[in-house]
């Protein structure tokens, strides 16, 4: 797990003279799933198709098993790609097509026979030998791209948003898929796509992109409960964000009040992002919260509500599975495992942002108390309100 | 019910210029020309211009298979080429086509004739002058430069057609540039190749006027023959027996072809 597969140094990618790729630094370990995320133009398809060969770096160098492989042809790499559309053999049947590049390798019909036979088993696609694979579902048709790119046998398999054409149940199961073939055999899969729950439920490591750079990498888990700008904390899962200032550590200050949360390391009364997730928020009667404010409206999604609260013009995202009426007068409630803060970046005041900002909230007594600290010695009626 | 009201026009176009005249072309197939009874002395008759039907469509053939071997690299190269350059040389290729098929098919007599311009320049080199006309050379040259157009259009169009995502799968998969083009360039260009083969195939066929110009009295093709006997034999059953013939001619050999095309996708569905 611990050893570097793909490795990109500095890798800068220009088309027609506009930057596509700027300085991208990434290794890859052998046996994880990777994902590139990120909305459509960041740069994730060029990254895969660059460590595909399909297009060279303008700067930079791609190694695979720490060979310099920059300029070297994709039929010459150890990686093979799952097309975003499938790109199947139109003229060749289910089995032709998985077998294509066991024939290019001049494999002896005995062991193509063998192989296309264990991935038609792995993809679930026994009896569909000779089916053409323009008479196959949308689904079936991508378990063959997965067949006809497993077959050969690659070190690292390329997914260019594979699930992007089908529809959502199908999504979901040929996600579980998916997670199940790259654990079962072991191989690396670097995963393009957009869709930021796919991308949390089936990586390892997920690198999220905007405009050609790299926001962050980590775990599932570090992107979503420590996102590093506000582009990712908007784009992974919805946020609030507000302007806050930092006035020690573990101690923030927004909407003139100064809260206890688990960050440290910022200069004093250095401005930040602080970023509260929508579902991360108690909702307790008027009088008992940090603040206090009204549904302006409210959606019902299946799990839960999705309602707007307005704090005096600040307009909040608060996911609840309590239906609360519009107009409903309510208070929240914050602790400091739900209040995340992030330094200022270019992307700060872009998103997070379900009203305009006001800045004359002045709706608790007391500005100078310390929220979060009390928190234990909440009455327990109270609690169970929440 | 409005669209299908749009399409009559055309359907009685088509049937009183394309049915009855075709009724006609069998009634006088079956008729006698002086008795006017019904017989089938006219297509008994066939068996005499067997050969020349055969000749026909060998040059014809022969002339198809000139055009994709000349017209293949054309239209792949056009394909590959920037938009701006695909337009200009497509319009290059059509360009021959503006102009009239007749005086086309004379330039090439005043080019070839024994006095002709290539000629008259072999002799001025002092050598003697070439029989480069009337023959079957000059015919399928007539055909190859006549209908070449018809090849290359279809060609292009559908190696145009051709997902890049196929040639990037196929790379991806171990295929160096050579391999892609044998596994999939190719076996997807078929249709174009198909349907090129049969535009170039069916007007060299039935064609007289390239024969008659470019080719000698022995080169006389069914086209010609047919036209003789509108013309100068006066026996228009007979002449419209070999037009039948010539047809079945046409039809069995597009049959053929569409065969070998194979089973183009939705005529597949098995299980």
């Amino acid at each position: 797990m611990s050893k570097h597969l793909i490795d990109l140094v500095g890798v800068r990618k220009t088309f027609d003279g506009e930057d596509a790729l700027k300085n991208i630094n990434l290794y890859i370990r052998d046996g994880e799933f990777l994902t590139l995320l990120g909305p459509s133009g960041c740069g994730k398809t060029t990254t895969l198709r660059l460590i595909a060969g399909f297009i060279l770096p303008t700067e930079g160098k791609i190694l695979i098993d720490g060979q310099d492989v920059s300029n070297v042809p994709p039929y010459k790499r150890r990686v093979n790609t799952v097309f975003q559309k499938y790109a199947l053999f139109p003229h060749l049947d289910v089995y032709d097509n998985i077998a294509f590049g066991l024939r290019i390798a001049k494999l002896s019909e005995d062991e193509i026979d063998a192989r296309v036979n264990e991935m038609l088993e792995i993809v679930s696609l026994k009896g569909f030998e000779n089916r053409r694979t323009t008479t196959l579902s949308g689904g079936q048709q991508q378990r063959v791209a997965i067949a006809r790119a497993l077959a050969n046998r690659p070190g690292v398999l390329l997914l260019d948003e594979p699930l992007g054409a089908l529809d959502l149940r199908l999504r979901k199961d040929m996600q579980n898929e998916l997670k199940r073939i790259q654990q079962q055999l072991g191989i690396t899969f670097i995963y393009v796509t957009h869709d930021q729950e796919e991308a949390l439920t089936m990586s390892d490591t997920v690198v999220v992109m905007d405009r050609g750079h790299i926001q962050q990498i980590g775990t599932p888990e570090d992107i979503y409960n420590e996102p590093k700008n506000a582009f990712v904390a908007d784009f992974i899962g919805e946020s609030n964000i507000l302007d806050g200032v930092m006035r020690d550590d573990y101690l923030v200050e927004f909407f003139g009040r100064k809260f206890k949360c688990m960050d440290k390391g910022f200069g004093k009364n250095e401005p930040v992002d602080v970023v509260i997730r929508p579902e991360d928020i108690d909702i307790v009667p008027a009088d008992a919260g940090h603040l206090s404010g009204t549904v302006t409206s409210v959606t019902f999604k299946g799990v839960h509500y999705d309602i707007i609260v307005d704090f005096k013009g600040f307009k909040w995202l608060i996911q609840t599975t309590d239906h609360q009426p519009e107009g409903a007068h309510i208070g929240i409630k914050l602790t400091p495992d739900d209040i995340h803060v992030m330094k200022k970046t270019e992307y700060s005041g872009m998103y997070g942002d379900y009203s305009s900002y006001s800045a004359e909230y002045d709706e608790i007594n007391d500005p100078d108390a310390v929220i979060g600290e009390e928190d234990e010695a909440l009455p327990q009626e109270e609690r169970d309100e929440e | 019910m409005k669209n299908k009201m749009l399409a009559v026009p055309y359907l009685v176009w088509m049937a009183v210029f394309t049915i009855i005249p075709l009724a006609i072309v069998f009634y006088f197939a079956f008729t006698d020309t002086v008795t006017g009874e019904a017989t089938f002395r006219n297509i008994v008759l066939l068996g005499q211009y067997g050969s020349i039907l055969f000749k026909s469509a060998w040059l014809a053939l022969v002339s198809s298979l000139l055009c994709l071997i000349i017209g293949y690299p054309v239209a792949y190269y056009i394909a590959g080429c920037s938009p701006r350059k695909q337009r200009f040389l497509y319009m290059l290729v059509m360009l021959p086509m503006c102009m009239s098929f007749l005086l086309r098919t004379l330039a090439w007599v005043a080019l070839l004739e024994d006095t002709g311009i290539i000629n008259r320049f072999i002799i001025t080199l002092g050598l003697r002058p070439l029989p480069l006309i009337r023959n079957d050379g000059a015919v399928i040259l007539g055909m190859v430069y006549n209908f070449l157009p018809y090849m290359i259009l279809p060609l292009y169009s559908v190696i145009m057609k051709i997902d890049p995502r196929l040639i990037e799968a196929a790379q991806d998969l171990g295929c160096n540039s050579r391999q892609v083009f044998g596994k999939v360039v190719l076996p997807l260009s078929l249709p174009g190749m198909i349907s090129g083969v049969t535009m170039v195939f069916v007007p060299a066929v039935s064609t007289f006027y390239i024969s008659q110009k470019l080719g000698s009295s022995g080169t006389a093709l069914i086209g010609d023959v047919i036209e003789s006997q509108f013309k100068t034999a006066y026996n228009p059953n007979l002449g419209a027996a070999m037009s039948l013939g010539l047809m079945a001619v046409v039809f069995t050999c597009i049959a053929l072809m569409n065969r070998f095309s194979g089973d183009d996708g939705e005529s597949m569905v098995t299980v």
